[in-house]
């Protein structure tokens, strides 16, 4: 094995694939989606069964398999449930490290949203913070809608 | 329950890099090894498993393009996507199902083709997520933290893991990594995504393995050395991260539950004789042993540094060094099988546990921060 690379040398073919796609976002989504767009507002979509309020929203509740019922508004500001600095450049970062990834419960919510923390210290940050979303100047139907969470 | 056992392993060396193959001619010696282990030809086996993930392989529908080197020409093949662990569970149940005596089971990937962070951001849901940039190492560390801050655990607790599993590799001929890592090396690495050092991280490997699963009645006939299946489930929680709370294991559990309760096991602990664990960071080997019985809620850290889940503790988990020392995606979950299988035969080497062990333990994972897991109990008889 080790002397297989003296006749021959290594060849590599380098590519990557690259392939559109264009998701259909649904009813339920492109209605939160609009909404954090024209409103600045969240919402969530409450479970008839269980009646946990799901944020983001979903058709179907992922505890209890039936459809979701009501719309119900959240607030935009909540806590930290936990986060982590990413230090490391990937590549596919929507921000230069180093940042801060979150998971907060929203006011009204019953489940965590991820996102990006802002306006703060990294190294200050911690679970049980009270934060607040922050909006985009321009925003387009997207969950970077919300430019980041920071600290109220 | 019919019986199945496991007749046959096989598997690669990990490696950072494998240059002498392409990616699918990277099974066929892990297959081959598999094969004479169990002391068979391919024309013993009945139907084929591939287990695989299109973007790891940069191709479509990419059991067919592993067909040839896992010797499927006129055979039956079907092909799992996810952990090989779940490859072994598909294998086992067509062993079950009355039509095949036997099946060979294969997971590999080659790493080395990719950029990982990549491909995992593709598992996140692209309406509400995947934009954000996450990937498995963030996902993971937003799960570190909240367990963490839940149970009081600290990263000196992670690192002893680390540098248990590290130095337990160094008796792994199969590993990738073979570092003399003290507690103290892993807490001075280098910070990735807090509270994850990059020792705290298992690597990204090239590696294959591939088992021979058979029916009681095969596996008489082979012979050699089986190691029974005494019982094996599998079991998922919710998809997105903030569904679920992080700091818990709730599918872990109940996984364990059924596949005690097939195998006749009501204290773990003390029936187990060695885990291998799904220990893609240090801190989930903490939270698996917890989610298997193995220990307490919150006192995975605690059983840690009291040297129980050493290699010559009560309880012995990841003596191979585990996916921290090396890391093929996919095949993790079937290598843990394939060590699980050496427990009991006895022939480990230096990997072996100081004990007989009668029962073991093997666990895979598929999906971001142990959304899925597979609990095998394999066994001497
Ligand atoms: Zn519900």
């Amino acid at each position: 094995m080790s002397n297989v690379w003296e006749s021959v040398e290594p060849r590599v073919y380098e590519s990557q694939i690259k392939v559109p796609y264009a998701w259909q976002a649904g009813e339920t989504a492109s209605r939160f989606l609009l909404t954090l767009k024209n409103e600045k507002k969240f919402l969530g979509k409450k479970c008839p069964k269980c009646a946990k309020v799901l944020m983001p929203p979903r058709k179907v509740c992922p505890y209890c398999f039936v459809e979701t019922g009501d719309w119900v508004d959240v607030s935009d500001e909540g806590v930290i449930e936990t986060f982590t600095v990413a230090r490391r450049d990937t590549g596919i970062m929507p921000l230069k490290p180093p940042f801060v990834y979150a998971v907060i419960r929203l006011d009204g919510a019953d489940t965590g949203l991820v996102h990006l923390l802002g306006e703060i210290e990294p190294g200050a940050v911690r679970a049980g913070m009270r934060v607040k979303a922050v909006f985009a100047e321009e925003r387009t139907g997207k969950i970077l809608d919300v430019e980041h969470f920071k600290p109220v | 329950m019919e019986r199945a056992a496991i007749v046959g392993i096989g598997q690669t060396k990990a490696a950072g890099r494998f240059k002498e193959f392409n990616y699918p001619e990277l099974v066929y010696p892990a297959v081959v090894a598999a094969l004479e282990d169990a002391g068979i030809t391919i024309d013993d086996i009945d139907n084929v498993i591939t287990t695989s993930n299109d973007f790891w392989d940069g191709r479509t529908i990419a059991s067919m393009a592993t067909g040839d080197v896992s010797g499927c020409w006129d055979r039956n093949i079907s092909c799992v996507e996810g952990d090989g662990a779940f490859g072994a569970f598909y294998g086992m149940c067509r062993c079950l199902s009355g039509h095949y005596g036997t099946t060979l089971v294969t997971a590999y990937s080659k790493g080395s083709e990719s950029i990982s962070a990549y491909i995992t951001n593709a598992a996140f849901d692209p309406i509400y997520v995947r934009s954000l940039g996450l990937d498995m190492v963030s996902a993971c560390a937003l799960q570190a933290r909240r367990y963490m801050d839940r149970h009081n655990i600290s990263e000196e607790q992670c690192a002893v893991v680390s540098s248990k599993n590290h130095r337990n590799a160094l008796g792994n001929p199969n590993a990738h990594l073979h570092l003399d890592l003290s507690v103290e090396d892993v807490m001075g690495s280098r910070m990735i995504c807090d509270p994850l050092k990059l020792y705290d991280c298992s690597p990204v490997s090239d590696g294959a393995v591939a088992v021979v699963i058979a029916n009681e009645d095969r596996a008489r006939k082979i012979g050699g050395k089986p190691a029974w299946i005494k019982g094996v489930s599998f079991c998922m929680d919710n998809y997105l991260l903030g569904d679920r709370d992080l700091a818990e294991y709730s599918a872990l559990e109940k996984a364990a539950k059924k596949a005690y309760a097939a195998a006749g096991i009501s204290d773990p602990r003390k029936e187990i004789d060695v885990a291998e664990v799904y220990d893609a960071f240090s801190y989930q080997e903490l939270m698996w042993t917890e989610g298997l019985g193995l220990c307490e809620q919150g006192g995975g850290g605690k059983l840690a540094e009291s040297g129980a889940t050493g290699k010559t503790g009560d309880i012995p988990v990841n003596p191979s060094g585990g996916l921290l020392a090396s890391h093929p995606v996919i095949a993790a979950g079937l290598i843990r099988i394939a060590e699980a299988v050496r427990q009991i035969r006895g022939e480990a080497g230096d990997m072996q546990v100081d004990k007989d062990v009668r029962t073991a333990l093997a666990h895979g994972v598929n999906g971001v921060a142990g959304q899925s897991h597979c609990v095998w109990i394999l066994g001497k008889e």
